[in-house]
Formats: C-alpha cells, sequence, structure tokens
C-alpha cells in the first residue's frame, strides 16, 4: 500500500494518454496489485456474497460521518457512489488510481488511501474479478471488471443492491475503459475517458441510438411520431414508479392519478378562461412554460397530501390504498366540471417555450414541415433525458441506497439511521412529480384531456412496464415503457399481417387493443416466474450467475 | 326513518357479499401470504360461467358449474403461476397477480363485449313488503347466502382438519410443514374455495337491482379491497366487518346521494375508499389487523 503514495502525486499528469495504459498495466500494475491481489482475493471467494457485504459497508465509514454514513456504502455526492467504489478497488491495482481519486469525487480518495478500508473495498471487486478469469489487460479486462460491479450488484441482500448498482455499474460502462486506461475517469465520460471510450461497440450503440432518436421526426410519419411520444410520456411516468415500487418497494397502483393532476394542472394554469361545449371552464392563463413546471408541483403536492398514508404503509396495504387515489382522482374529474370539463375533457393549450410554439403552426426545417409532434419530439427527449439523469443519480447515490436498504429490510435500515417514513414519503411525491411531467407531456401530445383515460388499466400498465423492464432501474423502467406502449401501436399498424389480430372495428379475431394486453399481462408472469430482473438483464444472463433476486 | 332502515337492509346485504368476496381474499392471504390482485378476475369468471350456461342446465347447475369453475381457474393460477415462483419476496407475487388479472379480465371481457348478461336467477325483480320496508327478495337471498356460506366457512376454519392445517400453515408455515401439513395443498385449496365464493358473490352482484353482469362488474367486485383491507388483510373477521362497513357506508351514500350533491354524482362508488384511506389513516393495519411484529 505504500508504494500508492508515491504514484499519488505524479500519475494525474500522465493520465491522459490513450497508449500509456498498457504501459501502466504492463509495468507498473505487477509490482503494486499483481502479487498481492490473488492472495486477497482468495480468502474471500468461499463466500463472496457475505464478505463482500461485510467489506463495503465496513468500508464506508471513513468517508461517511455518523451512523448514517455507514449504510450508504457510498459516499456523499451523488453520481459517484457504486463506481466511487470501483475506483478505489481499482486503484491500487493499476497504480493509475490516484488519478480516479480526482474523479471519482470525495469519496474515493480517503478511502483509498487508507488501508483497511481500500483492502476491503479491493476485495469485493477483486473476487468477482478473478472469478471472471485472470487475464486482467486491455478490454477483458474491463470487461471483467464490468461484469464483476454487476455481480456485485446482484447480492442485493446487503445494503447496497441489485437495481442500482447494476445500473450504475451499467451507466458506469463508458467510463469504465477510462479507469482501466490509467485515467480513472469514474463515471463522467470526460476527456480522458472519451478517448478510451472510442474503441468500444457500447459507445457506438450510444451514439447510434441518439443520433437515430434526433434524426427520426425527419423520417417518420405523424402516427409513429405520436407512438414514440407516448412511449417517452410513459417512460418518464415509469422511471418515476420504479423510484416508487422498483427501488423502495412501495406498491402503488395510483400512478394514473399522478398523471392526470398533471395533465389537467396544465391545462387549468395554462388556458385561459373559455366555454366549451356550453360549459364555463376555469383557467388561469399563464405562460405554457410556468403552466409546466407548476403542474410538475402540483402533482408534487398532491403526492405530498397523500404522505401520512405513503409514508406509514407498504405492501398490499399501500397498493389498495393508493387503488383509492384512481377512484377518487375519477370522482374528480367527471364532477368538477369547471376544473376538468367533466366526461368530455378540455382542450390542452400548446406549450411555449423560448419563444417556440409546439402547436401545429408550420415551420419548415431541411424541407420537413414540422408540427406539433415534430417539436414535441424534442421536447419530450430532453425531458426524458434529464429526467433519466436524475433518476439515475438518485439511485446512485445516498437516496439510492437508503430507498433500496427499505425495500431489502426496513428494520434494519431504521437502525442504521434511515428515517424510513420520511423517505417513503419523499420518494412518493418524488414519483407522483414524473407522473405529473409525464401527464403534461401526455396532455400536450393527445391536445385533449379526457377523464376515462386516466383509470386502473393505465396504472396497471405501469406497474407492467416495470416488472417487464426490470425493477428498480431507469433502463429497465425505459425498455418496459417502450415495450408495453409501442406494442399496441405496432399491432395496430400491422393488424392486416398478423395472424389471430384484426384491425379494431372489424369484429372478430383479436382487436389490437385486447391481443397488445394478452401479450403484457403474460410478459409480466413471465418476467417474474422465468426471468427476475426484466428485460433489461436479459443480455446478462448469459455471463451472470443467476442473482438471488 | 322508513328509508334508513330499508338502506340499511340492503347495504348489510350488499356488505355480505362483500364480506364473500373479501373473505376469499383474506383466505388466500392467510394461507399463502399472496395478496390476489386477481381476485376480480376469479368473480368474473364464475359470474360468466353462471350467465352464460343458465339456458342449458338451468339456474342451479349453471351455479354450481360457476362456482366450481371459479374453483378451478383459482386452483390452475395458484398451480400454474404462484407455485412456479421461486423467489421469497411475496411482493413480487402480488405483482404477478396483476399480470394474470389483466389476462383474466382482458379474457373475460372480450367475451363479454358489450353484452349484459343476466344470471338466470329465480328471484327476479319481485319485491317483498314487511310493514313499511319493502326488500328486494335477490336482498334477502343474498343475506342469508352469504350468512349461511360464512358461517359453514368459519365452522370448517375452526374444526375441520382442512381447517385446522389451514390456521397451522398461516401461523407458521416451517412447522406446520414438519408437522405434515401439506402446504402445497394448502394454498391450492385455498385459492379454490377464494373462487368458490367469489363466484357465489358473483351471482348476487349481478341480480336485481344491477342490470345483469358487464365488463364493470370486476369495478363492483373491486370493493372488496378496502372491505378487506379496512379489516385487516389477515383478519377473517376483519373481512366480515369490512365488508359490513363498505356495504352500509355504500348503501347509505348512495341513498342520501340528494343531500350529498355537494360531492358530485356517483359519490356511493367511491365512499367505500374514502372510508378505508380515513380508517387507515388511523390504524395502518385495519381494524382487526394484527400489528406486524418483526424479529431483527
Amino acid at each position: 500500500m505504500s508504494d500508492l503514495d508515491p504514484h499519488r502525486p505524479h500519475t494525474p499528469p500522465a493520465a491522459p494518454p490513450g497508449p500509456d495504459p498498457s504501459g501502466a498495466v504492463d509495468s507498473g500494475t505487477p509490482s503494486t496489485a499483481g502479487a498481492p491481489e490473488p492472495g486477497r482475493a482468495d480468502p474471500v471467494r468461499p463466500d463472496p456474497a457475505g464478505s463482500a457485504d461485510g467489506t463495503a459497508r465496513r468500508a464506508a465509514p471513513p468517508p461517511g460521518t455518523g451512523s448514517s454514513g455507514r449504510f450508504a456504502a457510498a459516499p456523499s455526492g451523488t453520481g459517484s457512489g457504486p463506481s466511487a467504489v470501483r475506483a478505489a478497488g481499482a486503484a491500487p491495482r493499476e497504480g493509475g488510481g490516484p488519478a480516479s481519486g480526482g474523479a471519482a469525487g470525495p469519496g474515493g480518495e480517503p478511502r483509498a488511501g487508507g488501508l483497511p478500508a481500500a483492502g476491503a473495498v479491493d476485495r469485493t471487486d477483486s473476487s468477482s474479478a478473478s472469478r471472471n478469469g485472470r487475464p486482467r489487460d486491455g478490454g477483458e479486462r474491463a470487461g471483467g471488471e464490468r461484469a464483476g460491479g454487476e455481480r456485485a450488484g446482484r447480492k442485493r441482500d446487503a445494503a447496497r443492491s441489485g437495481g442500482t448498482v447494476s445500473a450504475a455499474a451499467d451507466d458506469a460502462a463508458p467510463g469504465t475503459p477510462g479507469s482501466g486506461a490509467g485515467g480513472g475517469s469514474g463515471t463522467q465520460p470526460g476527456p480522458t475517458g472519451f478517448a478510451g471510450a472510442l474503441g468500444r461497440p457500447r459507445t457506438y450503440l450510444w451514439t447510434v441510438l441518439c443520433v437515430l432518436l434526433l434524426a427520426l421526426p425527419f423520417y417518420l410519419d405523424r402516427f409513429w411520431l405520436q407512438a414514440g411520444l407516448f412511449a417517452m410520456a410513459a417512460a418518464i411516468a415509469a422511471i418515476g414508479l420504479n423510484l416508487l415500487t422498483g427501488a423502495t418497494g412501495q406498491l402503488s397502483m395510483g400512478h394514473a392519478f399522478f398523471l392526470a393532476v398533471g395533465a389537467y394542472s396544465y391545462c387549468v394554469l395554462a388556458a385561459g378562461p373559455s366555454i366549451e361545449n356550453g360549459h364555463r371552464l376555469t383557467g388561469l392563463g399563464l405562460p405554457g412554460w410556468l403552466a409546466a413546471v407548476l403542474a410538475v408541483g402540483v402533482a408534487g403536492l398532491a403526492g405530498g397530501l397523500f404522505s401520512p398514508i405513503a409514508g406509514r404503509l407498504r405492501g398490499a396495504y399501500l397498493g389498495i390504498a393508493t387503488l383509492a387515489l384512481i377512484f377518487i382522482g375519477q370522482h374528480v374529474l367527471f364532477n368538477a366540471r369547471d376544473l376538468t370539463g367533466g366526461f368530455n375533457g378540455r382542450t390542452v393549450p400548446p406549450l411555449s417555450l423560448f419563444g417556440i410554439t409546439f402547436d401545429d403552426t408550420q415551420t419548415v426545417i431541411a424541407g420537413v414541415p414540422f408540427e406539433s409532434a415534430e417539436k414535441l419530439w424534442y421536447a419530450a427527449l430532453l425531458a426524458l433525458l434529464l429526467c433519466a439523469l436524475f433518476a439515475r443519480g438518485v439511485l446512485r447515490g445516498r437516496p439510492g441506497r437508503a430507498m433500496n436498504a427499505i425495500r431489502d429490510h426496513r428494520i434494519a435500515a431504521g437502525v442504521m439511521g434511515v428515517p424510513v417514513a420520511r423517505y417513503r414519503a419523499s420518494v412518493f411525491v418524488l414519483s407522483s412529480m414524473y407522473a405529473g411531467l409525464a401527464g403534461v407531456l401526455l396532455a400536450l401530445v393527445f391536445q385533449r384531456t379526457v377523464p376515462e383515460y386516466f383509470g386502473m388499466t393505465l396504472s396497471l400498465e405501469f406497474l407492467a412496464m416495470i416488472v417487464i423492464g426490470g425493477l428498480g432501474s431507469v433502463r429497465g423502467a425505459v425498455i418496459g415503457a417502450v415495450f408495453v406502449s409501442l406494442l399496441p401501436q405496432l399491432l395496430t399498424r400491422y393488424s392486416e399481417s398478423l395472424p389471430l389480430v384484426s384491425a379494431p372495428g372489424t369484429g372478430g379475431g383479436l382487436a389490437p387493443g385486447e391481443a397488445s394486453r394478452y401479450l403484457y399481462g403474460a410478459a409480466v408472469v413471465v418476467v417474474v416466474l422465468f426471468l427476475p430482473g426484466g428485460l433489461s438483464r436479459l443480455r446478462l444472463r448469459s455471463s451472470v450467475r443467476r442473482g438471488s433476486k | 326513518m322508513t328509508t334508513f332502515v330499508e338502506l340499511l337492509l340492503g347495504g348489510l346485504s350488499m356488505g355480505a357479499v362483500y364480506a364473500l368476496i373479501a373473505l376469499g381474499f383474506v383466505v388466500i392471504f392467510k394461507a399463502t401470504e399472496v395478496v390476489n390482485f386477481a381476485h376480480a378476475s376469479l368473480l368474473l369468471a364464475g359470474g360468466y360461467l353462471t350467465a352464460v350456461l343458465h339456458d342449458d342446465l338451468g339456474f342451479w347447475g349453471a351455479l354450481a358449474v360457476g362456482i366450481a369453475g371459479a374453483a378451478v381457474v383459482g386452483a390452475a393460477v395458484e398451480f400454474l403461476v404462484m407455485r412456479r415462483y421461486r423467489g421469497s419476496d411475496h411482493s413480487v407475487l402480488a405483482i404477478v397477480t396483476i399480470g394474470v388479472d389483466i389476462l383474466l379480465v382482458t379474457e373475460l371481457t372480450r367475451r363479454i363485449g358489450t353484452r349484459v348478461l343476466s344470471p338466470g336467477d329465480p328471484w327476479g325483480d319481485k319485491v317483498a313488503t314487511f310493514g313499511p320496508i319493502s326488500l328486494a327478495h335477490t336482498r334477502i337471498a343474498a343475506l342469508l347466502a352469504a350468512a349461511l356460506l360464512i358461517t359453514a366457512f368459519l365452522l370448517a376454519f375452526r374444526y375441520t382438519s382442512w381447517g385446522v392445517a389451514m390456521r397451522a400453515a398461516a401461523e407458521n408455515p416451517q412447522t406446520a410443514a414438519l408437522m405434515g401439513v401439506r402446504l402445497g395443498r394448502v394454498s391450492l385449496s385455498a385459492w379454490a374455495v377464494a373462487g368458490a365464493l367469489a363466484a357465489v358473490a358473483a351471482l348476487f352482484l349481478t341480480v336485481f337491482p344491477t342490470p345483469g353482469l358487464e365488463r364493470a362488474t370486476s369495478l363492483a367486485a373491486m370493493k372488496a379491497f378496502p372491505a378487506a383491507i379496512l379489516g385487516g388483510l389477515d383478519s377473517t373477521t376483519g373481512a366480515l366487518a369490512g365488508g359490513l362497513i363498505v356495504g352500509v357506508v355504500e348503501s347509505l351514500a348512495t341513498g342520501y346521494q340528494g343531500d350529498l350533491s355537494f360531492l358530485g354524482r356517483g359519490i356511493g362508488d367511491l365512499a367505500p375508499y374514502l372510508v378505508m384511506v380515513a380508517v387507515l389513516l388511523i390504524r395502518p393495519a385495519g381494524l382487526f389487523g394484527t400489528k406486524e411484529t418483526a424479529r431483527v
């Protein structure tokens, strides 16, 4: 460990170059870490789960303060969570660690320095890495480490648990080669990690996906753009629900209620007073962007009002209590006619942001007429990205650990100093704000809100989404949302060419809506029984031993 | 006053029906610790069979088939789905039942379509009058049938070896298994019993004064959820009390709707949920539910 210190001051300058890592690994590593490592790794192997937990928890006190620091294996800052653990673990091995201390934030550094802690954390990592195979340089090592991170993430009985860590490990993947390259850029694919990331298929995948998503409005017709917008709105709501149900273990069947709150609040706030169907509708006529922000706030407020129940109940009790929200919501939507327009709903005023109005006035860009769907596409994409990043930050940081601990063992979490009721209530508020934003977006896409849409079916769809995609991870929520919300659209569009499915309204055979409900209902059952972790873990199943979930 | 008594009796009769549903819900929870969100669809299955077959088999034959059919559907769900789950987290199983519910409800509502199916009951729309009070025959039949079934169930739960096995499994599954109680059979029978009770309830949810079995019947069946929760999920007494409370509250709120017009139309459907939320605020484990204790 002592040869770590000399490295510390002078490695950072050497961090950036790409070719450097191979040298560092070949020459530097064996002397510092190559020898001690197997020794360190081996005692752990018989019981990797237990000791990993133990060490991870023991490792925390140095950086953390007080009892709650112990529980959160990662230190303060969001985003530096599990990757900091890994970076700290990797540090002594590579000799390039100090740089990672810089990037991994305040948490990584002290631990890498402190002998017991660094050793302990390192053990977690190297044990899994060594199980993956000895050759540990270049891409293989990085790959092994990633799998190792995910595997460690599987041990969810521990304070650090499944969804979070593995999601984090995935997300951190672009940074992994960086740390392998002696740069140790930890989470952010900064300038250092970027150079290393160029040679990896994953980076290309993401780039292609981004370009594709940005380019789609130029090619798709309105039907598919709307389908995509529904999927994006659903993804935002599903991320919120996954924070609540997946990460904190609080079953909610009332998610549709908060979508309704968001959608209708936006209408009331943004629309001017008007008369529809011979009925006077209240409206405050605020600017669109302000109305959208306030609508999200109102949804959060509604979630907060429910907190006396959300903070105290759990499991089925909460599930059925939130079922009440659906019925209350439906009742209010149908009856508060001057706010909601009653049965007929009310028209949604278009959003205006930075001088752009998201309505159907055509703006021709590159020969493509941009109407509301095209313009909204980018707004929704941006909203989804921000929501996903924020949720990832929450999940990977201290709150995420607390939430997982509450899900896995409420009493243990309480003993460790997590204010359980407060966390439950605040996650509920956060998730209802996500739902509120999704509601605003949905209202904008529909251009008309109707009460029937926000019924129990919608709530069940969101639950199906997060279960199918994978409980507790942002990626799972997005995958599930895309699956569940695009399925009916796909079936509708291609109903002629599919067996068993008939076009809507023709009778005979299955209607596309029914067919898709069969499919995702069955998907929920199959996923839970045979594919723990959902679709987002599908790819990993070959390389990762079946987890305990 | 007459109105009040009529509403109260009607409410008690509906409450007894809700209690039947809630009882099945609680039995499944006690035997397997699974919250069965597919319960409304079991009910719909039983009701559908009764309504479709009564022309061919006569009412009682159709009812028997409906009860047996719902029991078989319940047992099949347990056998094909619940038993295949290898994990230990029961809240995940609750989500599985939601998946099952989506499947069953989609299938049944597709079959029912926009039709309103009559259960073909012998009571029709006859009304009995006792002095100033008039009560539909169907309500009296519901009250009697529910009282009979609940008594029979509670006696069986207390005195038969099946009931003892069920209670032992609820108390401590490991010990019960060591004593020779076959847990698989216990949970299978719990699901079957719950299905059968739900099928009987389905009959009384679809007779006069309701128009008959339709898509929305599963929504009516959902009022058994607040009934089970406000009584306490793990208490059969709670299921009874919860069912009666829900029934009476709903009946009164519907009956005095005119006086409650400031709350909007259709407050009767909402009332059970509001009562449930109010009870949960004061007693998070329900009225008769055991407070959860845990050994650390």
